[in-house]
C-alpha cells in the first residue's frame, strides 16, 4: 500500500496530484468528526422495522462522507441498540451526551423512544431531528424537529384524509370497524378515526384495543367478522396487520376494504391475502415524488443495501423515506448556519422550511409541527402506490375498489 | 351481547392456541421439573427451530414434515450438548435462570445476525386453510399442532409413569441421593431429558414456522403465558401442561370475544395467581 508519505518529495506530490486529476477525487472531508449520536431498535419487536431507518441513516453518512463531510469535517454516526424499549433509550442517549460526548443528536425509531429521547434531549438542550413520531401534542421541546409530517393533529387530519379517499368511490363503507394496538401513536391517531367516523355519520360497528405484542388474534378476528363492517380499520403496528388478515381468512372472512396504519411495508404488500390493503404513507418511490430533494439518489441505493441486508421488501417506503428526509433537515441546518451549535440551528429551522424527499418540511406550526402531508397508499400487483391525494398518486393509480 | 357463534369461534380459538402453549411448555415443564433447570433458552430453542423450519423450506424445498424429522434428532444432540455445559458449570435451580437467559440472548443474536432483524414468513399454499364444523372454521396447522400437543404429552406421561427410565427420572427428581443409591443412573437420565426437552422445542418450532411470522425478538413473545401454563399444569406433568395451555388460551380467546382483547394478557396471570392461592403446593 502506498502512502502520501511513502511517496516523498516533488515528485511523490506530482503523481499524487496526477492520481487526482485522474480519479477524479473531490476534496475529502478532513480534521476530526462530527459525531452524531442516535439509536435504533436493532432488536426486540421493533428491530424489522428500525432496520429500514439503519440502512438510510447508512446511505446518507456515507454519501456525507463521499462528498465534504459536514462542515468540511468527516462525519460519524455512533449508533447504539435500544431494545426497543424507551427506559433503555433514555439511558443510551443520555450515554451518548454525557460520556460519548456526540457533537449532535438524531432520534431512535417509533414514538414511545423518541418521546424518551426527547425528554434527555430537554435537559442537556440539544436540538433533536426525528422521523418517526405520532403524537404531536405531546412534543412540547421547542428543539424537537419532526420529519414524521403528520401535522399537528394527525388524530383529525390522517382519518379525514382517509375517509376523504373512500367517500370518493363510488361505493363509500357505511359502517367501520376500528381494531388498534395499544402503542401511544396507534392508539391515540385509531381513537381519532373512531371520533371523526362518528362526526361523519358513519356507523362505527366495533372498537377494539389490544396489547402491543398481541400474539393471537383468532379472536380479535371472529369479532370482526361478527360486525361485518364495510371497512376494517387496523391500528396496526409491525405485523399486526398480517396476523389479523390471517387470522381472518381463517374464519373465512374478508372485509370488503381494510386499512393498516403503521403495517411492516414488505410483509403485507408480499402476503398473499394483503392486496388491495390500504396504508399510510408520506413517501412511496415512484413519480411524481421521485422527483423529490434526494429521492433518486436515496432509491437505487437502498435498493441495492436492502437486498444486501436480506431485506425482503427493498423499494423505499415512509420509514427509509422519514430517516433520510432527518438526515437532510440537520445537514440543511448545519450547512445554513455553518456551525453545530444547537440552538442556533433550531432557531433556523424554526424559520425556514427545508426541501427534503417527503416534499416542503416547515416547523413553524404547534409544536414544531407543519403540513400534515398523509397520503394514501394499496397495494396493486405486490407493491404499494399511492392512490390519494390525486396529485400525488401513482402514474395511472388510481384506488382500486374490492 | 357476544353471539353463540362469537362465543363458540372464541372458544374453538382458544382451545387451539393453547394447544402451542401446551407444546412450548411440555420441554419446559420436563425440565424444571425432573431436572431442576429453569430453561429460558427452551423459547430460543424453539423459535431456531422455526427459523431452520423457514430456511429448509424456502432455500431447498425440504416440506416441513421432513425438516422437522431432521430437526428433531439435531436438537436432541444439541440439548446433550447444553446440558453437558450446565453439569459442567454445576448449573443450579436458580442460577440456571441466569445462564439460560444468556444462552438465549445469544441463540437471539445469532438468528439475527443470519436471518436478519426483518420479519420471515414461511407462505405455504394450506397457512390458512380452515376445517368447518357447523358455524365454526377449525384453523387445520392450529388444529395439527394442538393434537401434536395432546400426542406428546400423553406418551410423555405415560413415559414417565409407565416405563423404568420414566420412574428413574422421576426418582432422581424426588430423591437424587436414594435414587443414586438405588443404582440409577442420574447423570445419564439428565442428559436423556434435556435431549428429549429440545427436541420437543425443536417440533414447537416447526410449528411455529407455519402458523407465525418469524423475527428474532419472538423469542420473549411466549415467556410469560408459558411460564404461567407450566406452573398451573404442576412442574413435570406433561397433561397438566397441556390441559393449563387449554384453560388459558380459551380464558384469553373468550376475554377478546367478551371484553376486549386488551384484558387478555392479564387472564393467564390472574388464573396463575387464583390457582397458587387455592394450590400453593404448585411451586
Amino acid at each position: 500500500m502506498i502512502s502520501p508519505r511513502g511517496l516523498g518529495g516533488r515528485g511523490g506530490l506530482a503523481v499524487l496530484l496526477a492520481l487526482v486529476v485522474v480519479t477524479g477525487a473531490t476534496a475529502a472531508p478532513s480534521g476530526p468528526p462530527v459525531r452524531i449520536g442516535g439509536t435504533l431498535a436493532l432488536t426486540g419487536p421493533l428491530a424489522p422495522t428500525a432496520l429500514l431507518h439503519k440502512i438510510a441513516g447508512e446511505i446518507y453518512v456515507d454519501e456525507l462522507n463521499k462528498a465534504n463531510g459536514l462542515l468540511g469535517r468527516p462525519v460519524e454516526w455512533v449508533l447504539l441498540d435500544d431494545q426497543s424499549k424507551p427506559d433503555v433509550t433514555r439511558s443510551l442517549y443520555e450515554k451518548l451526551i454525557t460520556v460519548d460526548k456526540v457533537d449532535l443528536l438524531m432520534g431512535p425509531y417509533a414514538t414511545s423512544g423518541i418521546l424518551a429521547a426527547m425528554g434527555v434531549a430537554q435537559r442537556y438542550q440539544k436540538m433533536l431531528p426525528h422521523h418517526s413520531y405520532g403524537m404531536p401534542h405531546l412534543a412540547k421541546y421547542e428543539m424537537h424537529f419532526p420529519t414524521a409530517a403528520f401535522g399537528p393533529e394527525p388524530n383529525v387530519t390522517v382519518p379525514a384524509r382517509i375517509y376523504d379517499a373512500l367517500a370518493a368511490t363510488s361505493n363509500p363503507p357505511k359502517s367501520v370497524a376500528i381494531v388498534t394496538s395499544k402503542f401511544p401513536s396507534a392508539q391515540f391517531q385509531s381513537n381519532g378515526a373512531r371520533e371523526v367516523a362518528e362526526k361523519r355519520g358513519l356507523k362505527v360497528a366495533l372498537y377494539l384495543e389490544y396489547e402491543f405484542g398481541t400474539r393471537d388474534f383468532g379472536a380479535i378476528a371472529a369479532r370482526i367478522k361478527d360486525a361485518r363492517p364495510d371497512f376494517l380499520w387496523v391500528g396496526a403496528l409491525g405485523l399486526d396487520g398480517n396476523q389479523v388478515i390471517e387470522a381472518m381468512k381463517k374464519l373465512d372472512y374478508m372485509p370488503p376494504r381494510q386499512f393498516h396504519l403503521f403495517p411492516a411495508p414488505g410483509p403485507l404488500a408480499l402476503a398473499p391475502d394483503g392486496k388491495l390493503a390500504l396504508s399510510h404513507t408520506f413517501f412511496e418511490a415512484h413519480p411524481p415524488m421521485l422527483s423529490n430533494t434526494g429521492a433518486a439518489r436515496l432509491v437505487p441505493l437502498f435498493h441495492d443495501r436492502a437486498a444486501k441486508a436480506g431485506v425482503p421488501y427493498v423499494n423505499v417506503d415512509t420509514q427509509a423515506a422519514g430517516s433520510f428526509a432527518a438526515w437532510q433537515v440537520l445537514e440543511a441546518a448545519i450547512t445554513a448556519t455553518k456551525s453545530l451549535d444547537d440552538k442556533a440551528m433550531a432557531q433556523w429551522l424554526k424559520k425556514n422550511p427545508v426541501d427534503t424527499i417527503l416534499g416542503r418540511l416547515r416547523f413553524d406550526g404547534s409544536n414544531n409541527y407543519g403540513d400534515d402531508l398523509s397520503k394514501l397508499k394499496q397495494v396493486q400487483d405486490g407493491k404499494w402506490v399511492v392512490v390519494w391525494p390525486r396529485e400525488f398518486a401513482a402514474p395511472g393509480a388510481r384506488l382500486l375498489p374490492p | 351481547m357476544p353471539s353463540l357463534t362469537l362465543l363458540g369461534q372464541a372458544v374453538v380459538s382458544g382451545l387451539l392456541a393453547g394447544g402451542i402453549y401446551g407444546l412450548l411448555a411440555l420441554g419446559l415443564s420436563l425440565s424444571w421439573g425432573l431436572l431442576r433447570l429453569v430453561n429460558l433458552a427452551h423459547f430460543a430453542l424453539a423459535l431456531l427451530g422455526a427459523y431452520l423450519t423457514y430456511q429448509l423450506g424456502t432455500a431447498w424445498l425440504v416440506p416441513p414434515w421432513l425438516a422437522t424429522l431432521l430437526i428433531v434428532p439435531a436438537f436432541f444432540a444439541l440439548g446433550l450438548g447444553l446440558h453437558a455445559v450446565f453439569a459442567y458449570f454445576r448449573v443450579t435451580e436458580f442460577t440456571s435462570l441466569l445462564v439460560t437467559f444468556g444462552v438465549a440472548v445469544i441463540l437471539e443474536s445469532a438468528i439475527q445476525w443470519f436471518w436478519t432483524a426483518d420479519y420471515r414468513r414461511y407462505e405455504t399454499a394450506y397457512a390458512t386453510a380452515s376445517l368447518r364444523v357447523g358455524p365454526f372454521f377449525v384453523p387445520t396447522l392450529e388444529l395439527l399442532a394442538g393434537l401434536t400437543a395432546a400426542a406428546l404429552a400423553l406418551v410423555t406421561w405415560a413415559w414417565l409413569r409407565f416405563t423404568y427410565i420414566g420412574k428413574a427420572l422421576r426418582a432422581c427428581a424426588e430423591d437424587p441421593a436414594m435414587a443414586v443409591a438405588f443404582g440409577v443412573n442420574r447423570r445419564a437420565q439428565a442428559f436423556l431429558l434435556s435431549g428429549v426437552s429440545a427436541a420437543y422445542a425443536g417440533v414447537a418450532g416447526g410449528f411455529i414456522a407455519l402458523i407465525a411470522t418469524l423475527a428474532p425478538a419472538q423469542i420473549w413473545a411466549w415467556v410469560g403465558v408459558v411460564f404461567a401454563v407450566v406452573i398451573i399444569g404442576g412442574l413435570a406433568n406433561p397433561l397438566g401442561a397441556l390441559l393449563a395451555g387449554l384453560l388459558i388460551g380459551v380464558s384469553e380467546s373468550v376475554t377478546m370475544a367478551v371484553v376486549t382483547p386488551a384484558w387478555a394478557p392479564l387472564v393467564s396471570f390472574s388464573v396463575l395467581i387464583l390457582i397458587l392461592v387455592l394450590r400453593p403446593d404448585r411451586m
